[in-house]
């Protein structure tokens, strides 16, 4: 049983695996990594590694690909294929068939030297099913087992992996923050002004809108006013907004 | 099924995520090669740790999807400030570092 179930997930890994590399629109090419994570699941469970393949549909496959999936909505796939058309007509005229070949010659080396390395190396465990095993509440693999390690020797590991989360976390928010003087520009260029005009005094904003529709406008300082309180409010969640 | 089977699955996908990385241009799919290669090497960490009996190896997968992750967060924020700045998504026009 265990045989087929490893080719059925072996075939769903590789297939998985070539559907990402080869779909077009980024889209699919993430619903195949999806794919590809959960038979890769499959082959962590057959090695025992219990806790590993439930930390890899539960985060992988599920956190991180919906991360993707947002990042690719966000950015638009098909759309952006369709702007990019002429950059991309330009750069495969300057040799995409030149980059594809290499990039084959490449990983068909990649794969010969890793399949001398790993197979040819002529090891006698590598041809063997592993060591003993024997099921029980702490046996190897469980997240009893895992949590032991990771507690007491490799408690240093956990602790900068931690960091890491965090500064990867901060790095993230900081890349991906709205920047002001690109958006936000139009209503910021002439606040220090603002701040020096007394209010009412006949600016043409005012004199256009009305004074109250005005003084929402700029954000003024009558807190009195519940329009503008309302608009301020409007116009603060639109700048904090993703 | 010997360890070798393993070994050799998990040689064939670092090995076609290797291929996307160099041939693919949208960044996004070229983070998604990298999650190829990285989790080829995690089956091939699995795999060692099974035919030792040892834990340390699924420690280090461990530690190797947290780092993904971290990737994930850095590549996908990158990507994002990219597209705000109006640029092309494309790693052959982002040639230049400065903004």
């Amino acid at each position: 049983v265990s045989a087929v179930l490893f080719f059925i997930a072996a075939i769903g890994v590789i297939a998985g695996a070539i559907g990402v590399v080869s779909l077009s629109n980024p889209f699919y090419s993430v619903l195949a990594l999806v794919g590809h994570l959960l038979s890769l699941a499959v082959l962590f469970l057959l090695l025992r590694a219990e806790f590993v393949a439930a930390a890899q549909v539960v985060l992988y496959a599920g956190a991180v690909m919906v991360l993707y999936v947002f990042v690719v909505a966000y950015v638009g796939g098909e759309e952006q294929s369709l702007m990019a058309t002429q950059a991309l007509r330009r750069v495969r005229s300057r040799g995409h068939g030149g980059r594809k070949l290499s990039g084959a010659l490449f990983a068909g080396a990649l794969l010969v030297e890793l399949f001398i390395a790993l197979l040819g190396s002529g090891l006698k465990a590598v041809d063997g099913y592993g060591a003993p095993y024997a099921p029980g509440p702490h046996a190897f693999g469980t997240p009893g087992y895992i949590g032991n390690l990771l507690l007491t020797r490799f408690l240093l590991v956990f602790e900068i992996a931690s960091l890491l989360l965090l500064i990867a976390a901060v790095g993230g928010v900081v890349l991906a923050r709205r920047r002001r003087g690109l958006e936000g520009e139009e209503r910021d260029e002439h606040a220090p002004l603002r701040l020096a005009r007394p209010l009412g005094t006949g600016t043409m904003l005012e004199a256009v809108e009305g004074l109250p529709l005005a003084l929402a406008r700029a954000g003024g300082a009558h807190p009195a006013e519940s329009g503008a309180a309302e608009s301020r409010e409007g116009a603060r969640h639109e700048e904090g907004g993703w | 099924v010997t360890i070798a089977w393993y070994l050799a699955v998990s040689a064939l996908v670092f090995a076609i995520g290797a291929f996307g990385v160099l041939t693919r241009r949208n960044p996004l799919v070229v983070l998604l090669c990298l999650e190829l290669m990285l989790n080829g090497a995690n089956l091939a960490l699995i795999a060692f740790s099974r035919m030792w009996g040892n834990g340390d190896g699924q420690i280090l997968a461990i530690v190797v999807m947290t780092v993904a992750a971290c990737e994930v967060c850095i590549g996908l924020g990158m990507i994002v400030a990219i597209h705000r700045r109006r640029l092309p998504i494309d790693v052959d026009e982002l040639r230049e570092l400065q903004g």
